[in-house]
């Protein structure tokens, strides 16, 4: 029993919270879940670590989700403070609030940009948005369907003909989605 | 010197333990209690209940903090809401989840086309699986609102004032120094008893005084193991007990088997084991017939289910005990029952077994903790409180088959221990989803867009 990976530092908990904008009940919180999901007791998650969890593994973009954590740490692990900090962009938006920049609508947009932009071009391509179409309908719908909603999506949003879209595009396309509420999830005390 | 007051301290205290194990083993014998459990489990709720008090609580500008953002939240967000709903009235979910979580992705009912925020909706429930799901905490031990003493529930309470400190030092010496050893004793004492009463039994020619003289048996040694653990187990409708037939239980530990075999005499079935379970296994064997099966035949299902079969098929024999969820889970829910036993049985017993998480934590969690790992970690625990509910014998209707009546018989066994009612596969405990898995939401986006 006593081998459990080390408690969180108050030190640290403010770091994060300072970070992150979590509270330091969630950020304990949060750690348990992190440290629980941290099968071997390395510290650390793995890829392996994320899918265990069978609602995200069936995720049709689960590896993409999972993928963010990784971009995040640039590194094949990822730690607490990389975990927390992608968490932070699904924080709730609260309206008078300027010290914390993570969950803004910006960077919630980009967590979705980032979904569809794979080689981190600043550019959604059109394969790109098939490849992603195609992971959320499997087999469902025909390849020449998904091609032509690949390319009525792009017609629709690309404002410079260049048959991608870039995020400033993405951001204009964007703008009657309320991407506050869509992007935010409940945390726990 | 030191050597002899030892030897007087413990011959000062051999009296009392013997007294106390004649009487626990001459309860155990009539089946009564004198209530001297039910009072220590009462005084344990009440030092539980003082603690809570103790315990800090956040400071109060951060709480409201908190609040507020989750005010803000709660009115967009009633999915997470229903799915806590969900878990605090477990009864409700007959109607259980098919597709896991993503049934809901709320794109509306009508169909829609394709947009670019779609992967938004993936990816706030990838996020909300990835800081709680309903699966993988179902593999680890149970949340407790409140501490209640025992270092391994600590997690969350890792600020502690020094008066409760002073107490769980307190309830760490008597768990350890006082409980353990007796308790131990008296498990000593229940295997032998077991061992050696089917060892006589076994001598016995089949006839109703040998299956009359070995449910006594297997009572009295069953109850003094239960003692061993402090074991304040209710049973509830007792009227709907297996006499014979099939009956099912969901499963939190191998504890669970001498839990039920307190009340009545139950066949096992399972893998022939080495060792010391082994020992207990062939013992239990030489007096009733139960089914083991060796390693290579586990194998075969055919003749798993052909054994088993003709087990319940003679109704001199006992009611076969299955624990169909395969693995064992938190005692917070109930996960897949396996098809097996329901189809070789239109009519099965449920059994529902719900442990009271505040004296101890009863799962066992088998990638951490070895069996005798467990079994020590519970008699060092408070006490073993649990329910068990009979459930009226469930029968398989008419063009219905197996996968339905088990998901039938789960969802009522969850009902009625106030279990959630899960139809993930406990197996995921080790393994990972079948790919297949991920073409339910797949299909079901694809339903929803209009394609033209």
């Amino acid at each position: 029993m006593g081998a459990r990976s080390s408690m969180l530092q108050e030190d640290e908990i403010t770091a994060i919270q300072k970070e992150t904008g979590f509270s330091s009940n969630q950020i304990v919180r949060l750690y348990s879940r992190f440290t629980n999901l941290d099968k071997n007791n390395q510290g650390y998650l793995s890829r392996a670590d994320f899918l265990r969890i069978p609602e995200l593994a069936i995720n049709p973009l689960g590896d993409r989700i999972v993928h963010a954590f990784f971009k995040e740490s640039n590194s094949v692990t990822v730690n607490f403070r990389d975990f927390m900090r992608v968490l932070a962009r699904f924080r709730p938006v609260k309206k008078n609030n300027t010290k914390n920049k993570l969950n803004d609508r910006e960077e919630k947009l980009r967590f979705a940009f980032k979904m569809y932009d794979l080689d981190g071009d600043d550019m959604i391509s059109r394969d790109e948005l098939l490849n992603v179409l195609h992971m959320m309908v499997g087999a469902n719908i025909s390849d020449e369907q998904l091609g032509s909603i690949a390319d009525r999506t792009i017609s629709e949003v690309d404002l410079d003909n260049d048959q991608n879209i870039s995020f400033e595009e993405f951001v204009k396309a964007m703008e009657r989605v309320d991407v506050e509420q869509k992007m935010s999830i409940r945390f726990l005390n | 010197m030191g050597e002899q007051l030892l030897i007087a301290a413990l011959s000062f205290l051999f009296l009392p333990v013997i007294i106390v194990v004649a009487l626990v083993i001459i309860l155990a014998t009539c089946g009564t209690s004198i209530g001297i459990r039910k009072a220590y489990v009462k005084l344990m709720l009440k030092v539980f209940e003082a603690c809570k008090h103790k315990v800090p609580v956040p400071s109060p500008g951060e709480q409201d903090n908190d609040t507020e953002e989750e005010n803000e939240i709660k009115q967009d967000n009633t999915l997470s809401d229903a799915k806590q709903d969900n878990e605090d009235q477990a009864d409700k979910s007959s109607s259980s989840p098919s597709v896991k979580g993503l049934e809901q992705l709320d794109f509306g009912m009508s169909k829609k086309e394709f947009e670019l925020s779609d992967v938004m909706t993936f990816a706030k429930f990838g996020m909300e699986a990835i800081i709680d799901d309903t699966v993988t905490k179902r593999f680890s031990a149970e949340e407790l609102p409140s501490w209640n003493l025992l270092t391994r529930t600590q997690k969350d309470h890792q600020f502690m004032s020094i008066r409760l400190t002073a107490l769980w030092c307190v309830g760490c010496f008597v768990r350890y120094a006082i409980l353990l050893p007796f308790r131990i004793t008296i498990a000593f004492i229940g295997v032998m008893w077991l061992i050696i009463s089917t060892a006589f039994i076994g001598y016995l020619r089949e006839s109703s005084f040998k299956r009359k003289l070995n449910e006594f048996f297997s009572l009295m040694s069953f109850r003094i193991l239960c003692r061993a653990f402090s074991g304040v187990i209710t049973f509830h409708n007792r009227e709907n007990m297996a006499k014979n037939g099939i009956c099912v239980a969901n499963h939190t530990s191998p504890v669970d088997v001498i839990i039920l075999s307190c009340d009545n005499c139950y066949a096992m079935i399972g893998q022939s084991h080495g060792g010391f379970l082994g020992v207990i296994q062939r013992s239990l064997a030489r007096a009733t017939a139960h089914i083991w099966f060796e390693r290579s035949e586990a194998k075969d299902r055919g003749l798993v289910a052909r054994r088993l079969k003709s087990h319940i098929e003679d109704k001199n024999k006992l009611p076969v005990l299955i624990f169909p969820e395969g693995t064992c889970i938190n005692n917070t829910s109930v996960m897949m029952f396996k098809k097996g036993s329901f189809e070789v049985s239109s009519v099965i017993y449920p059994v529902a077994i719900k442990y009271d998480p505040r004296f101890g934590d009863a799962f066992w969690n088998s990638s951490k903790h070895n069996w005798t790992q467990h079994l020590l970690q519970i008699m060092s625990s408070w006490a073993l409180v649990c329910d068990v509910w009979y459930l009226p014998p469930m029968t398989k209707l008419e063009n219905e088959d197996a996968v339905a009546f088990a998901n039938r018989v789960k969802s009522e066994i969850a009902k009625k221990g106030g279990l959630v009612d899960l139809d993930w596969d406990g197996g995921l405990k080790r393994e990972n989803v079948k790919e297949s898995m991920k073409e339910v939401p797949q299909e079901l986006y694809s339903k929803m867009l209009k394609v033209d």
